[in-house]
């Protein structure tokens, strides 16, 4: 009887210090992880406050967001006539299509047409002088001439 | 048991604490990473490209490299220009996929699984060059609509599949074959099913050449999707246009085949060149065949800075389209001398060559290096811009780039 009870308080005392060490190896290997993640510790400053923000805002705001005159979810310039082209142009197309490209006021309509004839866009309406007078004002044609000069080098040493 | 219960013990509690990682960075989560499945899709990912490439368009999606960028011999899928017209298709079965060929000039209709073709053809490997018609649109003045290519919308891998030619002969063609024209399964933009977004197609002497392949394979392996898996028909040295993905159909036609972009202005310049931003009738428009000489200096990148006194390597490659480069040039003093450098024999007909030279500076300042290539045909690339044409195709003007000798 007696023994078992030493026995049985032997095995506690080792499970206990078995249970601090662990508990200690455990607590250094998740401090260790989330330090390589996370060595800044950003994710302890106002972390609460941070997330309740965002998601209230983010309803609202994603959808027509403007950032230095730049209409943010379309990368189009913010100016009149913006939310009429984000509202034809861009439903079937990418407005990566609009914004990279610059055309005078014939060519821009030759485009609508020719989008109308062989692309099903819908007839625009009255929306198609808002439309053509933000293109033309916003992305018009320039001239590049018969060849530009190199632009926007990125100069960089040559290691060899 | 009651030993058995202790280890049990500790080991859950350590589980636990290693679970504890998890809800840790769960906390955490919200703050600012969306998971994925909530964010945009990133086309480099979901394209396996190189970040340095450059999305033009991404409904439908167009990609390009840069000319640094296409610095291997054999293009790697990660350096290859996405040109898409239409939705990439969803949901392909390979097993199921079937190849039909039909039209007005097909002797006996006939459809084919991939294991048709795989297993009743020889099987043929060719590197290709596939350059798109409107590569270097971005120059023309005044502008052409369009997405604004620069210099990357072209590539050469490596394409394996079974000739079209031993198809079609499989199938019979009529005395009156004219053309060939391809359909696909991608889907119009506006989601019209009834529309195609592009069937374009090729002369039937382009259609019989031994290079031109309906492959299954690109570099060695499965077509990626966005570059047509699991069929593509491949014709090296036209506008890549004519290469169509994800093919299903192939009709032989009695006439010039008329699907979407082949009519109208689409692939097409001025039949006689005119005034720059001159208006031109349909009529007066002629199909683009085979694309004009040209080259890219792939390395060094444009922007290298190096010391006086020591020589530049460069090296890129050239193509001609149906013919080969016979020729290679460099000037440092933008075109008034020119001095020959090797370019190499092409693989097979069709694969783009490669070129090197040392490059010695006389003396410091800005230089730009300018690559010309001539085909066998004794044509040059033009310094200046090409004949301007509507839809700004065919832009073959001499690549360039920027040194500072220090």
């Amino acid at each position: 009887m007696d023994g078992q009870e030493q026995f049985r308080k032997q095995v506690r005392t080792i499970y206990r210090l078995l249970v601090v060490v662990f508990t200690m190896v455990g607590l250094i290997t998740v401090v260790g992880i989330y330090m390589i993640t996370d060595p800044t510790l950003s994710a302890f400053k106002k972390v609460e406050t941070d997330l309740e923000y965002t998601i209230v805002q983010k309803e609202d705001e994603d959808e027509d967001k403007i950032e230095n005159g730049i209409h943010v979810r379309t990368g189009l310039i913010d100016a009149e006539g913006l939310m009429t082209v984000v509202n034809n142009c861009t439903t079937c197309h990418s407005s990566k299509l609009v914004t990279q490209n610059r055309m005078d006021k014939e060519r821009w309509i030759a485009t609508i047409r020719w989008m109308q004839e062989t692309q099903n866009l819908w007839n625009l309406g009255d929306n198609e002088e808002i439309i053509v007078n933000y293109l033309v004002k916003n992305y018009p044609s320039y001239k590049k001439g018969r060849r530009e000069i190199l632009t926007n080098i990125e100069w960089y040493d040559l290691q060899e | 048991m009651k030993r058995r219960n202790f280890v049990k013990k500790t080991v859950l509690s350590s589980i636990a604490t290693l679970i504890g990682v998890d809800i840790v960075f769960g906390t955490t989560m919200p703050n600012g990473y969306q998971p994925i499945i909530l964010q945009d899709p990133d086309p480099y990912k979901m394209f396996n490209k190189d970040k340095g490439m450059e999305v033009l368009n991404d409904r439908p999606w167009n990609i390009e490299a840069k000319a640094h960028l296409l610095d291997d011999k054999i293009t790697p899928n990660k350096f290859m220009f996405i040109r898409n017209n239409g939705l990439i298709p969803e949901n392909i079965e390979s097993k199921t996929w079937t190849l039909t060929i039909d039209g007005e000039s097909v002797k006996q209709q006939k459809t084919y699984t991939l294991a048709d073709l795989k297993s009743k053809f020889t099987e043929y490997t060719y590197q290709l060059t596939l350059e798109c018609g409107g590569n270097g649109r971005s120059e023309f003045d005044p502008p052409a609509k369009g997405n604004q290519w620069t210099v990357g919308a072209v590539s050469c891998a490596q394409w394996t599949g079974v000739r079209l030619r031993d198809i079609l002969e499989d199938t019979g063609i009529k005395d009156n074959a004219v053309y060939i024209g391809y359909h696909a399964a991608d889907t119009h933009l506006s989601g019209d099913q009834k529309k195609e977004p592009i069937s374009r197609g090729v002369p039937m002497s382009k259609a019989l050449q031994d290079e031109t392949l309906l492959a299954y394979k690109m570099n060695g392996e499965d077509i990626p999707l966005a570059h047509g898996y699991p069929l593509r028909l491949v014709a090296g040295g036209w506008p890549a246009s004519v290469s169509g993905k994800w093919v299903n159909r192939i009709s032989i036609r009695n006439k010039i085949h008329d699907g979407t972009k082949m009519t109208g202005t689409a692939y097409r310049i001025p039949c006689e060149s005119i005034v720059p931003g001159e208006k031109v009738k349909d009529e007066d428009m002629c199909i683009i065949e085979s694309m004009p000489v040209k080259s890219l200096i792939t390395y060094p990148k444009s922007g290298a800075m190096i010391d006086q006194g020591k020589k530049l390597d460069i090296r890129g490659h050239a193509w001609a389209g149906e013919l080969e480069v016979t020729k290679m040039e460099y000037s440092i003093d933008f075109g008034a001398t020119w001095k020959e450098c090797p370019i190499e024999k092409p693989v097979n007909r069709l694969a783009w060559q490669h070129f090197s030279a040392s490059v010695d500076f006389p003396k410091k300042g800005y230089y730009e290096v300018w690559a010309k290539a001539t085909d066998s045909k004794g044509t040059s690339q033009p310094m200046i811009l090409p004949g301007w044409n509507p839809k700004g195709y065919l832009n073959n003007a001499c690549h360039r780039i920027a040194i500072k000798v220090k």
